[in-house]
């Protein structure tokens, strides 16, 4: 097996959006490539005990974005991979994330009202995403 | 989609006591349904109706698309594995899979032989020196070797300890994945059961509280913190509130947006929602808040 995942129940993301993350940090990561086979839904549900259908469900999202394509009979196979972001990118990321942590320092927000603050934001750009 | 199992009114009195009022349900074919509800709920009398082991007072019972209970070929198809894991103990594991194969006309022996070994249950052992874990994969793989269309499951998973409740659902999920069982299991522990079940039943005081698929029902439900109000906009329900003569929670069901900003709106888990619709509701009921629609 390529890949094997691992879930974990106290994140609040849905087992099958845990599974498609799992498969496409490991893209970007590169430790699978084009052409790889992801494991076969009854090797998944045999190793972390899930329902069939969650893994179904992950597989069919990545199969939507273009990532995997299911083969009947055969097996679900990747088919394209993640390009990472330009080196700069992080660099400049993370500079205008400084940027914002002080105006929000400066409003009089402590650490936990940004982490609650990017909490809520992430959420509603994920469902944003997913709606 | 077809029904594995339809309860259509279903009710079963012993003596002067209803074990089960009323119970109406349809599980579609394919589903991992939980069956929960505290003890004495009637969780093991409704597997029983539904297994063909007792016959309704009133109401129907309809398995795959048939009553179960004089019909031998449907009986074939139904799996069914009683709460305290019946083996007969000065048998072998091998000779309880002789006995299997002489009584089932279906009957699929190497593959249950196969799961066994995996999980290192040796097979010359007599059922009665095996462990609590070995004795449920046992029963789980003699249940499995029928290939039954519908497997039900009373409490599988109460005696055993961490790694032995994984591995039998491992074993559970493997057949799952290859046959689509439709499996009814009832249980307490929902960590578990979040994790395999894509349906819910519960059941609590012989009643029927809430069914459906999980996710839809995870969706429509939100727990709502904020200070106290009277009313909100959006929820068609409130399962259970709590908090003080300023604040409150609630677990509701909504049927709408809630716009109020003052509101933190939160997810709810399986868990949640279960301990939430097995409780007396919202206390202090006059002080309630009032579901508003729209």
């Amino acid at each position: 097996m390529m890949i094997e995942f691992r879930l974990d129940p106290r994140t609040g993301v849905a087992p099958y959006l845990q599974i498609a993350q799992q498969v496409k940090n490991a893209l970007r990561l590169d430790f699978l490539q084009v052409g790889d086979q992801l494991p076969t839904v009854k090797e998944v549900v045999g190793s972390i005990a899930i329902n069939p259908n969650t893994v179904l469900k992950a597989y069919r999202e990545l199969e939507r974005e273009g990532l995997v394509q299911g083969r009947p009979g055969i097996g679900t196979f990747i088919v394209k991979g993640i390009a990472g972001p330009p080196p700069n990118a992080h660099l400049a990321l993370r500079r205008s994330l400084m940027r914002w942590l002080k105006s929000a320092n400066d409003a009089g927000l402590d650490a936990e009202g940004v982490a609650a603050l990017f909490e809520s934001a992430m959420r509603d750009s994920i469902e944003e995403e997913t709606a | 989609m077809s029904a594995a199992l339809e309860l259509s009114g279903l009710s079963k009195r012993y003596g002067k006591t209803w074990a089960l009022e009323d119970c109406t349900f349809t599980l579609p074919e394919g589903r991992v349904c939980a069956l929960v509800g505290p003890n004495g709920a009637g969780k093991t009398t409704m597997l029983h109706c539904a297994a063909g082991l007792l016959e309704p007072t009133t109401g129907d019972v309809r398995v795959l698309g048939r009553t179960p209970e004089p019909d031998e070929d449907l009986l074939s198809r139904i799996g069914f594995v009683a709460q305290d894991m019946p083996l007969y103990p000065s048998f072998s594991v091998e000779e309880m899979f002789e006995l299997g194969a002489r009584c089932n006309q279906r009957w699929d022996g190497d593959a249950a032989r196969e799961r066994l070994a995996r999980v290192r249950v040796p097979l010359d052992r007599k059922t009665g020196t095996l462990s609590g874990g070995q004795r449920a994969q046992v029963a789980l793989a003699l249940a499995l070797a029928k290939r039954p269309e519908l497997l039900l499951l009373d409490e599988p998973l109460a005696s055993l300890d961490p790694l032995a409740r994984r591995e039998f659902l491992q074993t559970l999920m493997e057949a799952v994945a290859m046959d689509g069982t439709t499996v009814v299991l009832s249980s307490h522990l929902v960590t578990d059961l979040e994790r395999v079940c894509d349906h819910l039943m519960m059941i609590r005081d012989g009643r029927l509280r809430l069914a459906g698929d999980i996710e839809p029902l995870l969706r429509e439900h939100k727990i709502l913190m904020g200070p106290r109000r009277d009313r909100i906009s959006g929820v068609a329900e409130v399962v259970e509130q709590r908090g003080t003569d300023r604040q409150m929670i609630a677990l509701v069901r909504l049927d709408g947006v809630v716009l109020d900003p003052m509101w933190e709106i939160r997810d709810v888990t399986l868990e949640d929602l279960v301990l939430a619709y097995l409780g007396d509701g919202p206390s202090d009921p006059g002080r309630r808040l009032e579901a508003v629609n729209g």
